[in-house]
């Protein structure tokens, strides 16, 4: 942890940074307790001419609603899951240990993410329905996890490189085989790496639009990105549903960020090499 | 320590990836194992990228050797000539100039101001996990939704910001940011790096924390100015977080459909699109609806983004890194 000698003027600064983060979706917010003609109406005014406060109960009380949120939430802790689980052990291996093919892995894991999900949604709806898996939530799952892969994968291997060989040296001599080394001496080293993960991971696929759009048929299984659509067609245009909606949409983010960010402070290494 | 075989580090002090120990540490041996074992701690991920992301990514491939007609029907083998086609096609160098612009402007401002919000971040103040919290906003929220939310605001008639712009006599009369050839790239590009900046941020603020305090308080002791420490110390030590936001980052905006195509949707052609844009817009939206063409694109953006990025780790020596 940094101290500062000017925690007044840092203070400023971070209120300066949180309004014009937050100033967009202030508007967003404002947008939403409007009517849908008063979001295009000049001159624009910057708070509602009407404010209509039903347009959260309107969204909220859509039969469709829960179940759009219920599959945003199966994928994007599915998919969290699959990556954290899947990227571990790779990271650690070719970031603790010497073989060859350790760089061309990672390379291959990188290139995955070069394709635009859009360029492939043909391929993968043709391939999930030759497995008839259309409509289901292992599919999302899996898609989500293979194109998230990288992330997970290379800022752990960053993190493992990082602890100091005499850490895993001491737990050698100890007798730790390697997957207690793993389990009980670098995993909790790499938490803030980790953290990081699942965050990058579960906004990622929380906020998938294209495959899920290909994929999710059923409306009752769509997650809220594509459910949302409904709300702004080519006939009806409600933009305080949609705003409204994707106010709501943020908040299961924020709350899982809140509940692991105090883990994003490592430091944990300081100390333990003395 | 003991030193065992496999001696490359010239004593350079960079650092090591992930962060916090200068690179004298390396020079004893990591594990040596075999490829089966090593396989074998690999297997879960290989297996699931040759699941899902094989096959698409071989129909991508056969469909730019394909011929289509306009409706989308298979017509046959058409070899190599889709990438003739889009490599000769009139709008490509217009569109690789914006994909230029928008990759080069995006990733600098991202990198640049990232760095400076996560210093600021890391710091001890009231409030800090409030901003914490507030920067993952732009993350947290629906990339098409906050495309759509920006047309609204640099609306010519009823958006907010020629609005304020006017109120605050900034500007005698309303611009149109997304439909005057010379703010479009850059509205975008404002877009762009606001969303870009929650990601490239908590990977630095992950990596600054990863920096072991007795560093610096031992640079401290020995009377180094807080820019030296910065300079000499933090910046070596935040190496591999850069190399990992800076890769990814850019891979990311080369990809960027949302922004492009929602924020450029009134205007006519190709003037304003990027690869990315320009491969949708073959295969649905322009005269052509070539599916083939499209493929090609899809290919061609690919092995651009590859060459790229083995540029850039190529420069910034990341086998040296890897070691």
């Amino acid at each position: 942890m940094t101290r500062t000698r000017r925690p007044r003027l840092v203070a400023f600064g971070a209120a300066v940074v949180a309004v014009v983060f937050l100033a967009p979706y202030l508007v967003m917010v404002l947008d939403s307790l409007r009517t849908s003609t008063d979001v295009k109406t000049t001159p624009p005014s910057f708070l509602p001419r009407v404010w209509q406060w039903d347009t959260y109960a309107t969204v909220l009380g859509d039969g469709r609603f829960p179940h759009w949120l219920f599959t945003s939430l199966v994928i994007s802790l599915g998919a969290t899951a699959v990556v954290i689980l899947v990227a571990i052990p790779a990271a650690f291996m070719t970031a603790r240990h010497h073989f060859p093919g350790r760089r061309l892995f990672l390379l291959v894991v990188l290139i995955t993410q070069m394709f635009a999900p859009t360029s492939l949604v043909v391929g993968l709806y043709r391939q999930f329905f030759e497995l008839n898996m259309i409509n289901t939530y292992g599919a999302l799952i899996i898609t989500n996890a293979a194109f998230n892969l990288a992330f997970a994968i290379w800022i752990l291997h960053g993190f493992f490189s990082s602890i100091p060989l005499e850490v895993e040296e001491a737990a050698a001599l100890d007798g730790v085989g390697r997957f207690g080394m793993l389990r009980r001496i670098m995993l909790p080293l790499t938490l803030p790496g980790l953290v990081t993960a699942t965050i990058f991971t579960f906004i990622a696929a929380w906020n998938e639009y294209v495959v899920a759009l290909t994929l999710m048929i059923d409306d009752d299984k769509k997650p809220l990105t594509v459910g949302f659509r409904s709300y702004v067609t080519g006939y009806e245009q409600n933009w305080d549903q949609l705003f409204a909606a994707s106010v709501i949409a943020v908040v299961p983010v924020v709350i899982l960020f809140a509940l692991i960010e105090k883990h994003l402070v490592g430091g944990l290494t300081a100390g333990s090499v003395k | 320590m003991t030193t065992t075989g496999d001696v490359q580090a010239p004593s350079s002090g960079r650092a090591t990836p992930g962060g916090p120990r200068p690179r004298r540490r390396r020079s004893t041996g990591i594990g040596r194992v075999s490829t089966p074992v090593a396989l074998l701690w690999l297997a879960p991920a290989i297996a699931l990228i040759v699941g899902v992301v094989l096959f698409p990514a071989v129909m991508l491939f056969r469909a730019s050797r394909s011929e289509y007609s306009i409706t989308g029907l298979y017509l046959g083998s058409a070899g190599w000539e889709n990438y003739s086609k889009v490599l000769s096609y009139p709008d490509l160098p217009v569109v690789l100039k914006n994909t230029l612009v928008w990759v080069v402007a995006v990733v600098a401002f991202t990198i640049v101001i990232s760095l400076a919000l996560a210093q600021l971040l890391v710091k001890d103040f009231p409030g800090r996990r409030f901003v914490r919290w507030a920067v993952i906003v732009p993350w947290a929220a629906s990339l098409v939704i906050t495309s759509q939310l920006f047309v609204l605001l640099y609306d010519y008639n009823y958006g907010l910001v020629n609005h304020v712009l006017l109120g605050l006599h900034v500007i005698d009369t309303p611009i149109s940011f997304l439909g005057d050839d010379r703010f479009t790239m850059a509205s975008m590009v404002v877009v762009g790096v606001f969303v870009s900046l929650p990601f490239t941020t908590f990977v630095f603020i992950a990596g600054l924390n990863a920096i072991p305090t007795d560093v610096m308080e031992a640079a401290e002791v020995d009377g180094a100015s807080p820019w030296q420490r910065w300079r000499r110390i933090t910046l070596p030590l935040l190496r591999p977080a850069m190399l990992i936001a800076t890769v990814l980052n850019t891979i990311y905006v080369f990809n960027s459909f949302p922004i492009i195509y929602t924020l450029n949707d009134r205007n006519p052609g190709f003037g304003h699109d990027t690869l990315i844009t320009f491969m949708y817009k073959l295969a649905f939206k322009s005269q052509e609806k070539d599916v083939g063409m499209s493929a090609a694109t899809g290919v061609i953006n690919v092995l651009i983004i590859l060459v790229v990025v083995l540029v850039y780790l190529k420069v910034v020596n990341w086998r040296e890194e890897t070691r």
